[in-house]
């Protein structure tokens, strides 16, 4: 792989990484105000329906972004009422808004265009194009440059403002949620609301806000899936990235700027996965890793519960079958032959790793310690 | 305590909860510019009133009391269990790999055979995230939802690898041998001298085995030590705790049972109609068991009763995408609301009720 190739996959990774980076964020200030937020998927969805449904008749992408941030503000809204002023179950609020947006943007879209739950194809206004930045060489000489002028002409030049946006984000989010006032409170409202309730604050207020925030950056994300990454809305567009968001945002402990790092890594993968059909690694490689790796589960349950010998020795187990099961197909060609590494692998290597994360065997993510308590005031 | 009598609590509640649903989507089919009326014509029409309809009906009412009941015994221990559509796909595995590579001699040990691989995969996809929240306190909410993806991916893997015969293009595995083909309600009606009822209608013997796990759920629930220490925990932890229940068990047990259940909706859908495992078998049947169990307030009668009713609004639905401009969609919509009136927004069904009744005693 040279140098170049390696810069498109990059370049990729930041582009699919962007709705998952705004929508991280977006999960960040609600769940760190304490509501948790398992529909930023609906929430990515609508506002990716209406921005393209707007900016399709419109013509103007900025009446469709509004309008897209206008879809996942109502969501938003819905989500606030029902986990905060009504104090019902966030998590189930967050499954029925994923199944609204997920019927009622394929019964609206049927409705206004006719053409099975998809928007007409955006047109050159309709859409947000690449921004080339000063001093950039153009596509055609990419590969004569040299590989500075290579690094900056097509991993950082070339994306659509909603890229730049989203990564402007982060240092904004790190700042608003440290370096403010608002910002500590909403954290506080996260962590303990009756201490900040004692202090005058109004709970509510902040935690509105916060859900407020969180659907105009999943509008963002949203109109960015279906005016700058496509160009249009298909049914059931957002295909789990509200998920991926979700687990980047536990990947990264509820911090801004692991959240970046989160993001482009799970980003990086799904580049990996377009761009690539077929990644090779020899035989004895594979079937070490995974050896070493059921070894490591063994020696670390020798001393614990029965419990945790069944679950983990097992899981042991199967890792140490399936290394088995490679060195012995691979035995008729060599141990040195190359084995295809599944597709499906590194598609469910974020939620693997997320789960990993979760389990505290790497680095322990501890949410907000009010996170999915309605705050119930005091009489 | 209860300002309401119990069965304004149970019935009440839902009811209203559904007919709020109800309305909101008569509304968005006039905005559509259909007639809700016409269009609940059409749902009875094409379900109630012919046998055939019934016969699709009661498929989809078995996958849902699968996946209904399975929520439900989750939600008794206070767990959420979201990961029902990966416990179904693992558990579509199990009968794939029973029904393929054991020679049964006829159904009737087939479908036992069937239903042990699908409760065990099921339980063990349910069983690694209840051991993450009892032993390392990650969320199972969010490990159940990775679960799911999870899961696809392991499908697919078999699916397009080692389960596909040779020279096929589907994703899907071989045919399953006849000896595993469970009896169709229309070959059961045939039995009977009833020639053409339910015919190529979908619905098999396993809508019984939802009957029967309906009441051993019950069984389990009100009637069993187990029980007992399950709705202990799910009503208050540090009590259950006190009184010598411990939360590891109960979180392990109750999840794996939700998890067998949630799997064993596949015999349903691999070994009674499709007849060979498929990509996308479970059709979201894994999170209607949300609507279902919160819409039955747990209790397996409540679980019956809605499954039935989103059997009807699923193979309504169907109708409806056939013979109008309103799409098939439209259910999934209604199905939300049913979750949002009667999982997040119950204070607003509740609350004004509440005041209702209260007002109701005071003049007495």
């Amino acid at each position: 792989m040279d140098f170049l190739t390696l810069l498109q996959v990059l370049d990729s990774s930041l582009r699919l990484a962007t709705p998952l980076l705004l929508a991280c964020l977006a999960g960040l200030f609600s769940e760190r105000a304490g509501i948790f937020d398992i529909g930023l998927e609906g929430k990515m969805l609508a506002a990716a329906f209406l921005s393209a449904a707007i900016a399709a008749t419109t013509g103007s992408v900025w009446l469709g972004l509004l309008a897209g941030v206008g879809a996942a503000l109502l969501l938003s809204a819905i989500h606030g009422l029902a986990s905060i002023t009504l104090r019902g179950d966030q998590i189930i609020s967050g499954v029925a808004i994923n199944f609204l947006a997920a019927g009622l943007t394929v019964v609206i879209s049927q409705d206004w265009f006719g053409q099975g739950g998809r928007t007409p194809p955006l047109l050159a206004g309709g859409r947000f194009e690449p921004l080339d930045l000063p001093g950039a060489v153009p596509a055609k000489e990419i590969s004569e440059a040299g590989p500075f002028r290579q690094l900056y002409s097509e991993l950082l030049s070339g994306h659509s403002l909603l890229v730049y946006v989203a990564l402007l984000m982060v240092p904004v989010t790190w700042f608003v949620l440290y370096k403010t006032r608002f910002g500590l409170r909403l954290r506080a409202v996260g962590e303990n609301p009756a201490a900040v309730d004692t202090a005058g604050i109004s709970v509510v207020g902040l935690r509105y806000a916060a859900v407020g925030i969180c659907g105009v950056l999943c509008g963002i994300a949203g109109a960015y899936m279906a005016t700058a990454l496509q160009a249009g809305f298909v049914k059931d567009m957002s295909a789990g990235r509200g998920f991926i968001a979700l687990a980047a945002l536990i990947f990264a402990k509820w911090r801004p700027w692991y959240a970046l790092g989160a993001c482009l890594l799970f980003g990086f993968f799904f580049a990996v996965d377009n761009r690539f059909q077929n990644i090779l690694l020899p035989a004895w490689a594979m079937s070490g890793v995974l050896f070493a790796l059921g070894l490591g589960l063994f020696a670390y349950v020798r001393h614990k519960t029965l419990l945790d010998r069944i679950v983990l020795g097992g899981l042991g187990l199967g890792l140490a079958i399936v290394a088995a099961l490679i060195t012995l197909s691979s035995l008729s060609a060599g141990l040195g032959s190359m084995i295809k590494i599944p597709v499906v692998f590194i598609q469910s290597l974020p939620y693997v790793l997320t789960v990993v994360v979760l389990a505290g065997f790497v680095g322990k993510a501890i949410p907000p310690r009010s996170g999915g308590v309605a705050y119930v005031k005091e009489k | 305590m209860g300002v309401m009598p119990k069965w304004a609590d149970v019935v009440l509640v839902p009811l209203i909860s559904l007919i709020i649903a109800a309305l909101l989507s008569a509304l968005l089919i006039l905005a559509i510019g259909e007639s809700p009326i016409a269009a609940l014509k059409l749902m009875i029409e094409g379900t109630l009133l012919r046998s055939s309809g019934w016969g699709y009906m009661l498929y989809y009412t078995t996958n849902f009391i699968f996946t209904g009941l399975a929520v439900s015994v989750a939600f008794h221990a206070a767990l959420f269990n979201i990961g029902g559509e990966g416990q179904a796909m693992m558990g579509g595995l199990g009968v794939a790999l029973v029904c393929l590579f054991i020679p049964w001699p006829h159904w009737t040990f087939a479908i036992i055979g069937a239903s042990l691989g699908a409760a065990f995969f099921g339980m063990i996809w349910a069983g690694l995230p209840a051991y993450l929240q009892a032993k390392r306190g990650s969320h199972i909410v969010i490990t159940t939802i990775m679960f799911n993806f999870i899961a696809a991916g392991v499908l697919n893997f078999f699916l397009v690898g080692a389960l596909k015969p040779k020279g096929s293009m589907d994703p899907a595995t071989a045919n399953f041998p006849a000896a595993t083909h469970l009896p169709t309600f229309e070959d059961m009606a045939g039995l009977l001298g009833l020639e053409k009822m339910f015919r190529a209608a979908p619905a098999n013997v396993s809508f019984f085995l939802a009957l029967v796990a309906c009441v051993l759920v019950w069984f389990l629930i009100w009637r069993t030590p187990l029980g007992y220490e399950i709705r202990a925990m799910g009503k208050s932890e540090p009590a259950a705790r006190y009184a010598g229940i411990g939360s590891v068990k109960i979180i392990m047990v109750a999840m794996m049972i939700s998890g067998a259940l949630s799997g064993m909706m596949a015999i349903n859908t691999t070994q009674g109609e499709s007849e060979r495992l498929i990509l996308n078998f479970t059709e979201g049947a894994g999170f209607i068991g949300i609507a279902v169990a919160l819409m039955g307030r747990s209790h397996p009668l409540g679980v019956f009763l809605a499954a039935l009713l989103f059997g009807f609004l699923y193979q309504g639905g169907a109708e409806l995408a056939l013979w109008t401009k309103i799409p098939r969609e439209l259910i999934v919509v209604i199905q939300a609301l049913v979750i949002l009136f009667t999982g997040a927004l119950t204070l607003m069904v509740r609350g004004p009720l509440e005041r209702l009744f209260l007002s109701l005693r005071r003049r007495r």
